[in-house]
């Protein structure tokens, strides 16, 4: 593709009217390990793939608690995502503080969202090269948003990000109808299987893997290690088997924005 | 030349004129209980200027938001000052455009950190604030007085109020009063600081706030009674006073 002529900063436009800068901090998080999440009406889940670099070394954390109420999972430029993350507890700690309530996780995502856009504005800036994705409860229910390095944000049922997502997302296309009314355990076991899907045929141990859940009445929180691996054992003695989809006749419209990642892989990513 | 003095000390700073020393246009106690649907609160309509009875149609009650009603004692301007700074905050609340919204715990909490914060800087804002409200059917009274102490009750009052009238509502006030009873009891305890409060008038509100939203009433005056036989030949036992 031949786009190396208007690459050079951020604030230099493609004829096309692409920023490529900003294009590229998105192929970052594309070559991150996967991270992905779901949600129900009550619960949202994340998992990651947590692969360690060297068999010396440990893994790098890649889920981060914001507060009681919210997580983040993240996928890219690990630093990039630290720093996000001591930005989003930095707001949610002094939110608390102010009107002794949590801060209401779509109100947070925007002002990441914001936080990300400044950084496609200014030359001497380089976009986030961390893509989040960020769950937690507020007034309306469970939620699950992905925040891109572009600045924008999506909420979503189900999403996958990273590599090796697609196979992820496959999974969960054909499963997310029925998310809403999942009861915790089994959202917990989606997971698990769309982690197990993005391995490409490696076992899915919990050393590799790190799942978290938020919920009405459960603070936000990691699995310890046993938990995961007792879970993970649980599904794989019964075997591959997926329970049959029910047809259940949901028409949320955010359901529509589940099958939307499919389409990124073609078209210039901020079309959607 | 005459120097300025440097014994101002730490206690000043240059902006000293714009402190708050003593307020000037006062208003009296507020009274606010809860009851079966939600909050009531009550205040008379008077603005003090010292001991004359300065202004007689001053609305002490505001509703805030969707969900919170505040009332107010002490200097008047700064209870302006206040409504200004919750009509930006609940502004920007609106602004977000999410399903959203500050309750009020949140607006009682906000309004804390600016009393305790203004305090701390030597200029209170001169008020006892009354905030209570309703958010999804949870019921919420609480006070902050000007120095930012703050705390939440089944009933709370303001100056006079709570030495008048807390002990009326301490005795009366029970969980799901109907709306009747809850306004009978305001009307004691505003009837007794009617009597017995140099600053108060006879013309009040009662608002009511509820899931459904805020109602504040009519401005009308409590009935008194002055036929006490001790008033009617007041010198009976000391011949010649008065």
């Amino acid at each position: 593709m031949f786009r190396n002529q208007y690459d050079t900063d951020v604030t230099t436009w493609s004829p096309a009217g692409r920023l490529f800068q900003v294009e590229y901090a998105m192929e970052a998080v594309k070559q991150g390990s996967a991270a992905i999440g779901l949600r129900s009406k009550t619960h949202v889940v994340l998992a990651c793939v947590n692969k360690a670099s060297s068999e010396l070394s440990s893994h790098q954390k890649k889920i981060f608690k914001v507060d009681d109420h919210i997580g983040v999972a993240i996928a890219g430029l690990t630093a990039d995502g630290r720093v996000l993350s001591r930005y989003m507890r930095n707001e949610c700690i002094n939110y608390s503080f102010t009107y002794e309530s949590p801060l209401p996780v779509g109100r947070l995502v925007v002002q990441l969202a914001d936080k990300a856009q400044v950084c496609t504005q200014r030359s001497w800036k380089r976009p986030y090269g961390v893509g989040l994705l960020v769950v937690g409860l507020d007034e309306l229910g469970a939620h699950l948003y992905y925040n891109c390095p572009s600045g924008n944000y999506f909420e979503y049922q189900a999403f996958a990000i990273g590599s090796r997502s697609q196979a992820a997302k496959t999974y969960l296309e054909r499963r997310f109808e029925n998310f809403t009314d999942s009861s915790r355990e089994d959202l917990i076991k989606d997971a698990l299987i769309s982690v197990r899907e993005t391995l490409q045929g490696e076992k899915l141990k919990s050393s590799i893997c790190t799942v978290a859940v938020v919920g009405i009445g459960e603070a936000f929180h990691i699995l310890d290690q046993e938990t995961v691996q007792q879970l993970i054992d649980a599904f794989e003695i019964v075997g591959e088997d997926e329970p049959p989809v029910p047809e259940v006749g949901d028409a949320e419209a955010d359901q529509a924005e589940a099958a939307a990642p499919a389409a990124e892989e073609g078209a210039a990513p901020m079309d959607i | 030349m005459e120097q300025k003095p440097f014994s101002r000390g730490l206690l000043s700073s240059e902006a000293d004129s714009q402190r708050t020393l003593y307020p000037y246009v006062t208003g009296t106690s507020v009274v606010a209980l809860k009851y079966k649907d939600g909050i009531l609160m009550a205040a008379d309509m008077g603005g003090s200027y010292g001991s004359t009875l300065r202004y007689k149609t001053v609305e002490r009650m505001k509703s805030i938001g969707k969900h919170s009603l505040l009332g107010a004692s002490g200097e008047l301007s700064d209870f302006q000052e206040i409504l200004r700074y919750l009509d930006e905050l609940i502004l920007y609340d609106n602004m977000w455009d999410d399903g959203n919204s500050l309750g009020p715990k949140e607006v009682h909490s906000y309004l804390t950190r600016v009393m305790y914060n203004r305090r701390n800087k030597f200029n209170p804002l001169w008020n006892s604030l009354v905030l209570g409200g309703v958010k999804n059917g949870q019921k919420y009274l609480g006070m902050v007085s000007m120095i930012g102490v703050n705390f939440e009750d089944d009933h709370v009052a303001t100056g006079f109020g709570n030495h008048l009238a807390r002990p009326i509502l301490r005795e009366e006030w029970h969980e799901n009063l109907s709306f009747e009873d809850g306004v009978k009891l305001l009307e004691k305890c505003m009837r007794v600081l009617l009597y017995r409060d140099r600053s108060a008038v006879n013309k009040l509100q009662i608002a009511k706030i509820t899931d459904e939203g805020v109602t504040v009433s009519q401005p009308y005056s409590l009935k008194t009674f002055w036929g006490f036989s001790a008033f009617s030949n007041p010198t009976a036992g000391a011949e010649g006073s008065w």
